[in-house]
């Protein structure tokens, strides 16, 4: 049996996720609403904005573990708000998610971590299964770290062992949570990196939540801004295009932040250090 | 360079997946055409079967008709690159689609992909050496732990106002709060119960009454500070261990110590005080109600007035019997107390560290309370009373 959502073979015109006038929030505190967007496939999508306006609300919108107050998300032309439990599973299989604190299971070893989705939602035997762990894992780059837990990695590795247990059922759309959240910037080049290597070998579709501008620029085919004052989407389009002639001012500040650094010249400029000063 | 495939076709028909090797059945070279749907969980082509027992100089593998394709069809050209090394046959992929062909390079050759093994073996007297090690570590904690708890004690005895009263307040009613129904319920049930069963024997031989002897004194001297203890400690100590443990892991903790603040001082000090305060207070409810549960059995089954069951256990119970029992629960609340305290604050920072040591501050403090309770059994005894 194909354990695929079968919506995804009937109509490639429609886009990959449809969200339709979605307000979400928790109980009667309103954090969006009036959200209408969509992804294509293959699109990397960031959702971006300050702190609270609502990215990781919609986020957890998007994958289910908030339920709407209101509008409708759709995936492959199929309701997920109005899924009954068996379609609601259906459509959970077709996508990943990267928490935010990569939420490995520390009672496991990776290859636990990385196995458990298949022996799930698969009826690959053990061996398969193995052997598609090892696959997972070089090709995030960690290669025989199979019997290592959680704990026993750095940040970064554990990332990428967070990515390859995303990736476990070669899923249609993947979810990132603030993917560069604690990485040092070389770590995060080469988060960002793997993003796009995933992107190339298996055309899968991107979400990412973050407000990191250089993975913004790096990646994004697209982005949406939020704010939390309107509690909507205040901006959409490609990044660079935004940045340079969006005519909301609060979306030129967020894209242009890393161009007003005061510029330090020989460690003695306007940030020199008081405490040292006599 | 290769023509770049296109990308998993989402909305594509499903075709079955397909693998065919063509081309003289023994030597030479021999063509393997792959199409169709590759997708993981459907059935896929195994490499075995596609290859039988043929051989070959070289396997050119194309792409013919490939539709979607996912891990699957990655791993059944990893075995052919594997059977390809093994047979000494050139396995030549460069007429696939670029991005199959990075996921390949990718994929480990199996003998170098092992994973690596934990530590070999240990002989028994290794095993032995390291259980010996971690006892000693364990004692080693245990002790470091009685003595910052010792030594915080004295600090609160020089500056009371150091002392956080309100948290150890508000773990007072919390304790109070979570335990009563429980202790009330056990207590009454135990009194009972035991009032039943010594009923029966005591009621041959004429001597009903003394059932409120026996009851009256098995549960203020025993078996009132005991249920009192189990339920407190399964409560409040598991609760201890459970937070401090989650503190612990969210590096609460950390940020208390590299702020100066003792974390013994600040979490294991109230805590420790509101449970020793609490348990004599919690046992003496249990008394009553291990009395009046006995009151109740009695009453019903053997027809004694509660009047006359209440004077019979006034002339036997003394205050020398409640004090006893109500003594040794200062002991109690503190072994729970510690603990717990102790099992959370040295807890592993994982989930399952927490778990481990929640149900370990229980069992702990349920072995100290029996063998704290023997040990006063034994010196009550001496002492006569």
């Amino acid at each position: 049996m194909c354990w695929e959502f079968d919506a995804m073979k009937t109509d490639p015109a429609k886009p990959v996720i449809e969200v339709m006038n979605l307000a979400c929030g928790y109980g009667e505190t309103v954090v969006l609403q009036n959200v209408s967007f969509a992804v294509h496939a293959r699109e990397v999508l960031f959702v971006i904005g300050g702190s609270g306006c609502g990215k990781s609300t919609l986020l957890r919108c998007l994958i289910g573990l908030l339920k709407p107050l209101q509008g409708d998300i759709v995936y492959f032309g199929k309701s997920f708000t109005a899924a009954d439990t068996s379609q609601r599973r259906d459509i959970l299989k077709t996508f990943g998610v990267l928490y935010q604190n990569n939420a490995l299971w520390s009672s496991m070893t990776i290859a636990e971590n990385i196995s458990l989705p298949l022996e799930e939602h698969t009826s690959l035997s053990r061996p398969d299964r193995e052997e598609i762990v090892a696959l997972k894992l070089a090709e995030v780059g960690l290669a025989g770290s199979e019997e290592l837990y959680p704990s026993e990695l750095s940040g970064g590795m554990q990332k990428r062992a967070a990515l390859a247990r995303a990736l476990a059922l070669d899923p249609a759309i993947v979810f990132f949570d603030e993917p560069s959240e604690g990485l040092d910037p070389i770590i995060s080049r080469e988060m960002d990196e793997l993003i796009l290597q995933v992107r190339e070998n298996f055309g899968t579709t991107m979400v990412i939540v973050s407000h990191q501008l250089s993975s913004i620029f790096r990646l994004a085919d697209r982005v949406i801004m939020l704010n939390h004052e309107t509690k909507g989407i205040i901006a959409e389009g490609a990044p660079a295009e935004l940045a340079a002639r969006s005519t909301d001012a609060r979306v030129r500040d967020f894209l242009n932040q890393g161009n007003d650094f005061p510029k330090r010249q020989n460690g003695n400029a306007a940030g020199s250090n008081h405490l040292l000063s006599k | 360079m290769s023509e770049r495939h296109p990308l998993p076709e989402v909305g594509a028909d499903g075709n079955t997946a397909t693998a065919q090797l063509q081309g003289a059945a023994e030597g030479g070279e021999r063509v393997l055409k792959i199409g169709g749907d590759w997708r993981l969980n459907e059935l896929v082509p195994s490499w075995t079967e596609v290859v039988g027992k043929g051989t070959a100089v070289k396997v050119r593998v194309v792409a013919e008709g490939l539709g979607h394709w996912d891990t699957s069809l990655v791993l059944f050209l990893a075995h052919g690159r594997a059977w390809g090394a093994e047979s000494n046959t050139e396995f030549l992929t460069e007429a696939l689609p670029e991005n199959l062909q990075t996921l390949l390079r990718q994929v480990p050759v199996k003998s170098a992909a092992k994973p690596a093994t934990k530590a070999a073996v240990e002989s028994k007297l290794e095993l032995a050496a390291r259980c010996a090690t971690k006892g000693a570590q364990h004692a080693q904690q245990v002790v470091a732990f009685l003595g910052e708890c010792t030594l915080g004690f004295l600090g609160v005895a020089r500056s009371p106002q150091q002392f956080r009263w309100l948290d150890c307040l508000v773990e007072m009613q919390r304790c109070w709060a979570s335990s009563l129904p429980m202790v009330g319920l056990v207590s009454f049930l135990v009194g009972g119960i035991l009032a039943f069963q010594s009923a029966i024997q005591l009621q041959q031989f004429g001597a009903a009454i003394y059932v409120a002897d026996l009851v009256g004194l098995s549960v203020v001297r025993e078996l009132g500070p005991m249920m009192a203890a189990f339920i407190v400690a399964g409560g409040t100590g598991a609760r201890f261990a459970a937070q401090l443990g989650n503190m612990k892991v969210d590096e609460e903790i950390d940020a208390l110590e590299t702020l100066g603040i003792s974390s013994v001082d600040f979490l294991a000090l109230p805590r420790l005080a509101a449970v020793t305060v609490m348990m004599p207070i919690l046992a003496l409810y249990a008394n009553v109600l291990g009395i009046l549960g006995g009151m109740f059995v009695s009453a019903a089954m053997l027809k004694i007035p509660a009047s006359e069951y209440w004077i019979e256990t006034q002339n036997r119970v003394g205050f020398s019997d409640v004090g006893t029992g109500l003594f040794k629960c200062l002991f109690f609340g503190l072994a729970v107390g510690l603990a717990g305290c102790l099992r959370g604050m040295k807890c592993e920072r994982s989930a399952a560290g927490v778990g481990t040591a929640t149900s370990s501050a229980v069992v702990t403090g349920i072995l100290v309370i029996v063998m704290a309770d023997a040990l006063f059994a034994v010196i009550y005894n001496v002492l006569g009373i």
